[in-house]
């Protein structure tokens, strides 16, 4: 006979107490709102900031790049037989070429990697622009441009020409639009480039690039596999560096150490190649997540402040409730059910205004290198922060309605 | 009538520890019977409303022993504590303790809900058949702050009858009205007693109300001085 319905009064209690304090209900979700709004916008902008950044590494970086490390020569070989003299000599880097040897075979190896999606060898010329009187310092790429497309996406910043020509003409040349500007040349017209060997070669310029980051456009170029080889002074299997993409960027650092291994040359990262961008990166991680995650705690003791203020003003309806046999935890029930429909006002109302934020921002046009805003709509985002937000209104909640719990109601009666 | 002891008080003592240890209750022992309508008196300080706490089975810190209903409550869980008062003890306070944001209605139905013997619309129907029989049945649908304290305490006895409880306890219920309502909340708790068989225990200063009941229970000094009975 007893308890055979379950009337959800506590809820009841709950909802009747939030209708009839809305002033205080929308100020404290109100608190939620924009903690949550401004923790979700600014993880977005930190987001849309990384995201930018790699995207201008990975311009000119491959996620991995195997090349043979230049090698210091022992200082010291110790003899452990006393009869025997020790050998000293200065330690200097040991001469020999930086070349891959039998790249073909490593191309090879690296490609039969599951996790592997691009490889593509590459041979790094430090050369000279010659245009009349004027000389200008650079470096140029010799690729092979439809594998090294895939991997920088060249294509997508070609401003005249084709890139493909690159392919067809075979002393064909890409240049940087601040290289081209400088030189005063436009596709079609020919510049002769010097080789840190002393080579001087005629090239055909076949197209113009324009990227997102300046320094590169004044100083970089494309040339074919071979044109490289000549500049060096060097035969058809000789390559410096091979550049290496893979499925997931963000675990590069762990392959590198495997390709090493299996290669026998040195494979670094582009965390690694790049660690002033990376470290500022994390450093504005850290710094956007702490501001962020404070500001979502003040919200939180917004929603604290109220509900022990609601429980002051309540104590007497607390102390009746459990005389007329409410226990502890339905009275914890009423007020963390309190809390958490603030606490899920306030989110939803700060999800809504974080769109809104995320959206306004990405329209805004910054200019330069960067153009728009860089700020991403990222749902995992929204969903941690809406998690981090439901966590903090119910632990604000919980903390006064154990209070309230623990009302003796003969001490209100009495007074 | 057949008597039936529905309270019995074994010996009951209790101590306030501050502001220094003092006896405020020395053991008491008395039974009240089913249908029985008693007034507890005396002067401030005497520990009668100590007592009905702890009879309330609110308060938990005494000793000696408590049984209502023939079931030693004393050293029962809080939470059973609960379920009992709950189904089987109502209150009525000196302040009537309404829950402001509330109906008169759903104040009256609240300790029902939560017992759950009902469905709703049963307990709805029963809510208005209490606040008919203490004449507040048309003022149910208003907010509770809106009425006078009168209207307010008869809101409050029929919370407290809602779920039909053996024990009625009142803490000075008529101390804060005029003539007309005492008269009014009396002739309620003698009619409960008398047709109803439930049993009233409340604290009072009021001698009229004292002496128009069954029996006075007068303190003194945390002990029993007089117990007798109205004729």
């Amino acid at each position: 006979m007893r308890d055979q319905y379950k009337h959800n009064i506590d809820t009841d209690i709950s909802i009747t107490y939030i209708v009839t304090s809305k002033r205080l209900t929308l100020i404290a979700s109100l608190g939620v709102t924009i903690g949550i709004a401004i923790f979700i916008f600014m993880n977005c902008m930190t987001a849309g900031f990384t995201q930018k950044s790699n995207a201008m590494i990975f311009n000119n970086t491959p996620h991995i790049r195997v090349y043979e490390e230049d090698q210091i020569s022992k200082p010291l070989f110790k003899n452990n037989d006393t009869n025997m003299l020790n050998l000293i000599s200065n330690p200097k880097i040991v001469p020999r070429s930086n070349r891959i040897i039998d790249p073909e075979r490593i191309v090879a190896l690296l490609k039969s990697q599951p996790e592997v999606t691009i490889v593509t060898p590459q041979i790094a010329v430090n050369i000279f622009y010659n245009s009349g009187m004027s000389l200008i310092t650079g470096n140029a790429s010799g690729v092979g441009i439809m594998e090294a497309d895939q991997m920088f996406a060249i294509r997508s910043t070609m401003v005249e020409g084709k890139m493909e020509d690159l392919e067809v003409f075979p002393n064909g040349i890409l240049l940087g639009v601040g290289v081209a500007s400088k030189m005063n040349v436009k596709t079609g017209d020919n510049i002769s480039i010097t080789s840190s060997r002393n080579i001087t070669k005629v090239m055909k310029v076949a197209g113009l690039f324009k990227t997102k980051n300046s320094l590169t456009d004044k100083t970089k170029s494309y040339i074919s596999i071979h044109s490289a080889q000549q500049l060096m002074r060097e035969g058809a299997s000789y390559v410096t560096d091979i550049n290496v993409d893979v499925v997931d960027f963000n675990k590069a650092a762990d392959y590198s150490t495997r390709f090493s291994a299996l290669t026998g040359y040195k494979a670094e990262d582009w965390k690694a190649a790049n660690e002033t961008l990376v470290s500022a990166a994390n450093m504005r991680s850290v710094l956007v997540s702490a501001i962020s995650l404070s500001i979502l705690l003040v919200a939180g003791f917004g929603i604290y402040n109220i509900l022990n203020m609601t429980i002051s003003q309540k104590i007497n309806d607390i102390a009746i409730l459990k005389a007329m046999g409410f226990q502890s935890s339905d009275v914890i029930r009423i007020f963390v059910l309190q809390g958490a429909l603030i606490g899920l006002m306030g989110i939803l109302a700060g999800l809504l205004l974080a769109i809104l934020l995320v959206f306004l921002t990405s329209r805004i046009y910054l200019g330069g290198d960067i153009g728009y805003f860089p700020i991403v709509f990222d749902t995992y985002i929204f969903i941690k922060g809406s998690l981090f937000g439901l966590f903090i209104t119910l632990l604000a909640g919980y903390l006064p309605a154990r209070k309230a719990a623990n009302v003796d109601p003969v001490s209100i009666f009495r007074k | 009538m057949q008597t039936e002891i529905i309270l019995k008080a074994d010996q009951i003592g209790k101590f306030f520890y501050s502001p220094e240890k003092f006896k405020v209750l020395d053991n008491i022992s008395f039974t009240v019977n089913k249908g029985e309508f008693v007034s507890l008196v005396g002067k401030s300080g005497s520990g009668k409303s100590t007592l009905l706490y702890i009879l309330s089975t609110m308060d938990t810190e005494y000793q000696g022993g408590l049984t209502i209903d023939g079931d030693l409550v004393t050293g029962k869980k809080q939470n059973a504590l609960a379920a009992l008062r709950n189904e089987k003890i109502g209150f009525v306070f000196q302040f009537h303790y309404l829950l402001n944001e509330f109906s008169c209605l759903k104040n009256v139905m609240i300790p029902a809900l939560r017992l759950g013997r009902y469905s709703r619309k049963e307990i709805e129907y029963r809510a208005y058949e209490k606040l008919r029989m203490l004449g507040m049945h048309n003022q149910a649908l208003k907010p509770s702050a809106k009425l006078s304290g009168g209207q307010q305490q008869r809101v409050a006895i029929a919370r407290a009858l809602i779920n039909d409880p053996l024990i009625i306890m009142g803490d000075e219920p008529t101390g804060n009205l005029d003539s007309r309502n005492t008269d009014i909340v009396f002739e309620a708790f003698q009619k409960l007693a008398q047709e109803f068989g439930q049993t009233i225990i409340a604290v009072t200063h009021d001698n009229d109300f004292a002496d128009k009941s069954d029996r006075i229970i007068e303190m003194m000094d945390g002990q029993i001085v007089s117990p007798h009975f109205n004729p």
